[in-house]
């Protein structure tokens, strides 16, 4: 087995053969999740805990089905209502959970690296749902399987990822993933939203949108938050949606079988003109949304066996 | 009477290291390399080093205000451990020295409770909000030894420049933290690859040379003396060189943090990595040890800044910034020797007679007549630091399981032994 850590906190630390043997055991539990009657025992008995201190209802209810579905115990904290209003750290917060012993941890957090640091604190695994704007894991995760299935492979590819990459976890960790397999990243957005040092990854660096596009197989959007879009990073929403918004004529520069992908929820007429979203021979955005539900049910399902096998072996330990 | 005999000594005013000996007698320097009169007590200094006590520009005590974090107490033993025998205090307490009445209170504080001297800076601005100039005449004349507002960028360059003027025609000394807020709010690493792979709100290194250039146009305005708190990057190199060239009357320091580490050392968020400004490059890192060693930085600093566990066991954007430095200066500084960028009496220039200088002290030297504030100490023993075991209240250093390379053996303020390892 090639995964073998504790938590999943990002792709940094992945090695290319542990994301094919995700990518692997995901598509496995896609076929599983076609059946009628989808219930395993893989996290039977066992307690996921998902904690989101960002509000999210896609994401949340992805993890929730994928932990249901392996048959864990689920639990659902709003963090953004709870304690942490009352002054609570986030330590705290971990080592009350921590108590109540789960056995997996699922953390969405504004901060970049506090699920890092949620995980030096507890005994469980911890999955990283996005933190600040340093990764999310499962989600490059997920786009990594959507392209090998649409494209049969996950390497030697072009991928444009377009939009708003400063503020993007997404984006870093899709440009972390598709670097390690090996694939041609090009990053596409306005300068005021582009991360200082990004040429430093290996990738090539584009502001103007056709020019990126030539040549993709992948085209990757990122979803604009609304806060950014007055003024502050970009003129106006439709200066935007005019330069960097994917409409047909755009698409047209990128290869005549590329395919579209967005992590949503998605601003139709802001980065993506709704047609090509809605293209069925073009859009794998339902697609997507499919996989997350699989390569959450794999990773959880790895960090099972991880966590029994560590307890397995620290048990005979004891023993002897 | 104390006769320190067979030493090292290193004198930064000569920029020599020279074997000899010290007599002691009064709290002043009697004699360097004469015999040992009758009565002396003598000591052998086993060939270790001697040098001017180090005088720490920037040291953050926590007295008024955040006694938990640092009481004067704590602060003068972790100083006498380290070699500091001059702490000079900066005024962001809680609330901000800047009163004459506050003033006399903390120096009293200071002679009661620390085993070395401190001197103390004053705030430039009425409570640190750059809207008001203190009293700056009051506060001289009670012992201020320079006026500064810390980390609050002073906006309103109006109220700056008649606090300038004002400090100008009094002789005073001003400190700047040269940074342009409107660009560093909110950073809290700097830009770059290593910022871009955390996803940490960063800042340019430009903010400081902006902040820099501004602090100049005042200066060139109004003749004041000024001290730059912290130059860390090389884009700020020529526009110091500049100003010095162009004759005004600018020094400028830097901490020992940005001198022996870089952005990279704060890893997986590490928050006791996390400073005032960020740490910068490598390549900064490198073209700072330069800007030492050819003089175009001044001072080195611990800018010790005690934090408590709660503020730092956070997620890294909101964790506290600074770290404590008293205790580790002197062995970190010896990183710096070991690694051949600069020499014993070149950091000792920079650590204890460039600051005493700077802010008219007597102190700083090995010379017949100064004060006898010593450290003796082995620039090459070797330890692995526990953070647990500084003296400072406060156990937030960067340097927590390293291998260190310098002891300090004993510590002399006016010729009293106010700490000794044992010799």
């Amino acid at each position: 087995m090639s995964f073998r850590a504790r938590h999943l906190l990002g792709i940094e630390h992945l090695a290319p053969d542990a994301i094919t043997e995700i990518l692997d055991l995901a598509e496995r539990y896609v076929d599983f999740n076609r059946r009628t009657v989808k219930q395993s025992d893989a996290l039977a008995g066992m307690t996921q805990i998902n904690m989101f201190f960002e509000n999210s209802t896609r994401t949340q209810a992805s993890f929730e089905l994928a932990g249901k579905r392996l048959g864990a115990d689920v639990m659902n904290m709003a963090m953004a209502q709870s304690s942490v209003k009352k002054g609570e750290t986030l330590i705290d917060t971990a080592l009350t959970l921590n108590a109540m012993h789960p056995d997996l941890l699922v953390v969405r957090h504004g901060a970049s690296g506090a699920v890092n640091l949620l995980a030096e604190k507890v005994n469980c695994a911890v999955l990283n749902a996005g933190d600040g704007r340093h990764e999310h894991p499962t989600q490059a995760l997920l786009d990594a399987l959507t392209i090998r299935r649409a494209k049969g492979r996950i390497q030697r590819l072009t991928v444009a990822i377009c939009g708003d990459i400063q503020h993007s976890r997404v984006a870093r960790s899709n440009l972390l993933l598709l670097g390690k397999m090996e694939n041609r990243v090009r990053l596409i957005g306005p300068p005021t939203l582009m991360p200082s040092g990004v040429a430093e990854f290996g990738c090539e660096v584009f502001d103007d949108m056709k020019a990126g596009l030539q040549g993709a197989d992948v085209v990757m959007m990122l979803r604009l938050q609304k806060e950014r879009m007055d003024g502050g990073f970009i003129p106006s929403e439709r200066e935007y949606f005019h330069r960097y918004g994917l409409d047909a004529e755009k698409l047209s520069h990128a290869k005549e079988d590329a395919i579209v992908m967005h992590p949503g929820p998605m601003n139709r007429g802001v980065e993506i003109d709704g047609t090509i979203a809605d293209d069925i021979n073009r859009s794998v955005i339902q697609e997507q949304v499919e996989m997350g539900v699989a390569v959450r049910m794999a990773c959880m399902d790895l960090l099972a066996r991880n966590l029994r096998a560590e307890r397995g072996a620290k048990a005979s330990e004891v023993m002897e | 009477m104390i006769y320190l005999t067979n030493a090292r000594l290193i004198d930064p005013e000569a920029l020599t290291e020279t074997h000899g000996s010290i007599l002691i007698d009064g709290g002043v320097i009697a004699a360097i390399d004469g015999d040992a009169p009758e009565g002396a007590e003598v000591i052998d200094c086993g060939g270790k080093y001697l040098a001017p006590g180090i005088v720490d520009l920037g040291v953050q005590v926590g007295e008024p205000g955040a006694r938990h974090k640092e009481s004067v107490r704590s602060a003068g033993l972790a100083a006498a451990a380290g070699g500091v025998t001059t702490i000079i205090a900066r005024p962001d307490t809680d609330p901000a020295l800047d009163t004459p009445e506050m003033l006399e209170f903390v120096t009293r504080r200071a002679r009661d409770a620390s085993p070395v001297r401190i001197r103390h800076m004053a705030a430039l601005t009425k409570g640190r909000e750059g809207r008001e100039m203190t009293e700056i005449g009051f506060l001289l004349d009670a012992g201020a030894v320079a006026f500064t507002d810390g980390d609050h960028v002073c906006t309103h360059t109006k109220v700056l420049n008649r606090a300038f003027t004002y400090a100008r025609s009094l002789g005073a000394l001003v400190i700047g933290h040269p940074q342009e807020p409107g660009l560093s709010k909110g950073a809290a690493v700097t830009k770059g690859k290593f910022a871009s792979l955390r996803g940490l709100p960063d800042v340019h290194p430009m903010a400081e040379r902006m902040g820099f250039d501004r602090d100049m146009a005042l200066v060139e305005m109004t003749g004041v003396r000024y001290h730059a708190d912290q130059i860390t990057c090389a884009r700020t190199l020529p526009a110091l060189e500049r100003a010095k060239a162009n004759g005004l009357d600018v020094t400028a320091g830097i901490s020992i943090h940005h001198l022996t580490l870089n952005e990279m050392d704060v890893g997986d968020y590490r928050t006791f990595f996390k400073v005032t400004p960020p740490l910068r490059s490598e390549d900064d890192r490198v073209a700072m040890i330069d800007a030492v060693a050819a003089g175009t930085i001044d001072i080195i600093c611990s800018m010790h800044t005690p934090q408590d566990e709660e503020s730092k066991r956070l997620p890294f954007e909101d964790a506290a910034s600074g770290a404590v430095g008293l205790e580790t200066l002197l062995p970190a500084a010896m990183r710096l020797y070991h690694a051949g960028g600069l020499t014993l009496p070149q950091l000792f220039r920079a650590m204890s007679l460039n600051p005493a200088k700077r802010l008219g002290l007597p102190q700083g030297r090995l010379a017949e007549g100064a004060p006898a504030d010593l450290v003796l100490f082995d620039p090459d023993a070797p330890f692995v630091l526990d953070r647990f075991a500084l003296r400072s209240k406060s156990k937030n250093t960067p340097f927590d399981g390293q291998r260190m390379e310098g002891r300090v053996l004993a510590t002399f303020v006016a010729g009293m032994r106010v700490f000794d390892a044992g010799l």
